[in-house]
């Protein structure tokens, strides 16, 4: 156990896999020497050197590309993309082809990579480096799409999507990643990946969140309780496979549903958690479910993006909007 | 994989030998640029130097939000072209892209006061310094994802062929752009139908902190691949303004012609890092060091006074930048910061963004 930012855990996942299974290799634009844009591979090139450490040009298609030959293959590759904002052009690779190798061969190939990217907002650089387009890929089938929210997540589930039999797309969150610092498992530390958590048990209004927003869920259920409201905080943690009997047992037990989210509202995984919620949980409902997210328009520059992430103001008034019913 | 006998095989690339510029082509003082040409030339490179030098005070001060990627070292390639594209012609430009926006003419305060994301910006705080644009001047816009632009700047050129116009599209993108797909895929548009687009690859050396060679097949990231696209390799002195903007003449007006597209590579060097968080560490001894030495700005200098310009004449051009560019800072630290409201405007075609908000 040792103190690590979401940064180092992330890295010391790597280093674990790297050390346990020398079929995995990481690539990506600028992850060797100088460990990337979040020095989130910072000396693992120095101890597993460029073959396995690699610099790659700039072409996401051909990182994400040559990831599934390799896994295909017989490599466990992890991809790395410096932005959600610059993963587009891998999209083509990931939905059309990552996704569905295993289906379209009748199980003969299977596509065990991660593809690891940074997302959301917290740097101000706005569009493609604040993006949070994570339901386009819990959209596409094939693919697991997991968030981590905390540095001893980070690492758990980035070991399990490693040793994944599935391809993993691994969003983490950019403004977490030195935000906070807890007791982190040494060696192979695993988190399951499809089971969410209950963060905090409450019997009020239950918090639905991943990522960066579940901080803000945490301040929103702070404010909430000392008004006397019992809030529960649910990290989903994964959102594709999502843990749908978490969010349901939740909504039953207190009737009332926040879910918090970062990206645009429509069609959002926050649309999809209201859904799941009123096909398993309508008969317990006290109030409609809130949905709290990022606006439909562009990511803005750094001077109005407060008023586009959610913070916890506008959790705490979407609770109190459940709980006056 | 047991670690213990494994030897790491490095990309060290503080071992890496320097690349060290070319000598200045002397020679290049005979081209046949008239003088007063040449003098606003020299009028741009200090603007298109000052103002980024003050943007990047600017950004130590806390003054421009975000990321920003500066050009400090380039200005030969944007002088260039700028001066040698006609007021109708189109330009597109990465995230680097604010000596490309200036060099077409937009005005200084405006471009200044996007920087600093203020209301009064060239794009209302909209754009920001990855995003300039000036459709006025034919400055289609600054792009942030590699390569896309290439294929947009295909279809201006597009445009201006079925239409008729003789319009001329130039595209400036940079040496790691060219192992990205649409790097390839624009050449090959452009070839087949013979489009009046110019590439033009700045080549600085660097995708971001990789040393460009490290990631490429080939030692001229664009010159080599050109060929494969039926064009002829063009490689230019990008620290040259003089020779930059001789090649410059001869492939617009290639274009213009309807005679198709072409591909320069221009090799050049940014002085600072790649972004502003970027201390440009990456780099071997000696190297930032001699191209300093082989400063755009400092060339072009010198060639005037061996022209005979006198050095008063420069030094009144620098003091009157310098002025202007205060002026410009001014105006852009007196706009307003936008609000709320801006946030949700301009999503859709009645200006608002309310049907799904
Ligand atoms: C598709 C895509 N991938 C990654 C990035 C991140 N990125 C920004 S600049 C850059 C390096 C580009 O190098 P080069 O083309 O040489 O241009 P320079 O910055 O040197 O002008 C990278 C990888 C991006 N903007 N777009
Ligand atoms: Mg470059």
């Amino acid at each position: 156990m040792s103190e690590m930012n979401m940064a180092q855990a992330l890295n010391d996942a790597l280093d674990t896999a790297l050390a346990a299974d020398d079929r995995v290799v990481i690539l990506g634009e600028d992850v060797g020497r100088t460990g990337g844009v979040f020095r989130v591979t910072d000396g693992l090139q120095e101890r597993y050197g460029a073959t396995r450490v690699i610099d790659t040009p700039v072409a996401e298609s051909g990182i994400v590309g040559a990831a599934l030959g390799m896994a295909v293959a017989g490599l466990r590759p992890v991809a790395e993309i410096q932005f959600l904002g610059f993963a587009y052009p891998a999209v083509d690779q990931i939905i059309s082809h990552v996704g569905r190798i295993r289906n379209r061969s009748n199980h003969r190939f299977t596509a065990p990579l991660v593809v690891r990217i940074p997302f959301g907002g917290g740097i101000g650089a706005a569009e493609h480096h604040s993006e949070s387009s994570e339901a386009i890929f819990a959209h596409t089938p094939g693919i697991k799409v997991v968030v981590p929210a905390t540095p001893a997540d980070a690492k758990g589930l980035l070991l399990s999507a490693i040793a994944d039999p599935d391809p993993v797309v691994f969003l983490e969150p950019i403004r977490v990643y030195r935000a906070i610092k807890e007791e982190v498992p040494a060696g192979q530390h695993t988190v399951p990946i499809g089971e969410a958590k209950v963060v905090r048990e409450g019997s009020d209004v239950s918090l639905v969140s991943y990522g960066a927003v579940l901080r803000d869920a945490g301040r929103a259920a702070d404010a909430l309780a000392d008004d006397g409201v019992s809030a529960e905080i649910i990290d989903l943690r994964t959102l594709s496979p999502l843990d749908h009997q978490a969010v349901i047992h939740s909504a039953r037990k207190t009737g009332r549903v926040v879910v918090a989210v970062e990206s645009h509202r429509t069609a959002s995984i926050a649309s999809e958690v209201a859904a799941i919620v009123q096909e398993g949980a309508l008969y317990s409902l006290l109030a409609p479910v809130e949905r709290v997210t990022g606006w439909d328009t562009v990511v803005p520059l750094k001077r109005t993006e407060h008023h586009y992430i959610p913070g916890p103001d506008r959790i705490v008034a979407a609770a109190r909007r459940a709980l006056e019913g | 994989m047991s670690t213990e006998a494994f030897e790491p095989e490095l990309m060290d690339y503080s071992r890496r030998q320097p690349r060290l510029p070319e000598p200045v082509i002397e020679g290049n003082d005979a081209l046949d640029i008239p003088l007063d040409e040449r003098m606003e030339m020299y009028r741009l490179q200090q603007e298109l130097r000052q103002f980024e030098k003050r943007a990047y005070d600017l950004f130590m001060q806390n003054l421009v939000k975000g990321t920003s990627h500066l050009s400090l070292g380039m200005e030969a390639v944007a002088t260039g072209f700028g001066r040698a594209l006609r007021p109708d012609d189109y330009s597109f430009a990465t995230y680097r892209g604010h000596a490309h926006t200036l060099a077409r003419g937009a005005p200084m305060g405006p471009v200044m006061a996007e920087l600093l994301g203020r209301s009064n910006g060239i794009l209302g705080g909209k754009g920001g310094s990855m995003h300039l644009a000036s459709v006025e001047h034919g400055m289609m816009g600054s792009y942030a994802i590699i390569g896309a632009h290439l294929c947009i700047a295909n279809g201006a050129g597009w445009s201006a062929q079925l239409r008729g116009t003789e319009q001329v599209a130039v595209v400036f993108f940079g040496d790691g752009t060219t192992n990205i797909g649409a790097f390839h895929e624009a050449l090959n548009f452009a070839k087949i139908w013979e489009l009046p687009v110019v590439f033009v690859c700045e080549n600085n050396l660097y995708m971001e902190y990789t040393p460009i060679d490290l990631v490429t097949a080939v030692e001229h990231p664009a010159a080599d691949r050109a060929t494969a696209y039926g064009l002829e390799p063009i490689l230019v002195d990008g620290n040259d303004a003089d020779a930059v903007y001789d090649v410059a003449q001869g492939v617009i007006e290639t274009a213009r012609r309807g005679e198709g597209p072409s591909l320069v590579e221009a090799v050049t060097y940014r002085h600072g890092g790649h972004s502003r968080a970027d201390p440009g560490k990456y780099r071997p001894p000696g190297e930032v060091e001699a191209w300093l030495d082989r400063d755009p700005i400092i060339t072009y200098h010198q060639r005037l006074l061996r022209l005979g310009v006198p050095e008063g004449d420069l030094t009144r051009i620098a003091q009157d930048v310098a002025r202007r560019v205060d002026e410009a800072t001014e105006f852009a630290k007196a706009g307003p910061v936008p609000d709320e409201g801006d946030l949700m405007t301009d999503m859709w075609a009645d200006g608002g963004s309310a049907w799904r908000n």
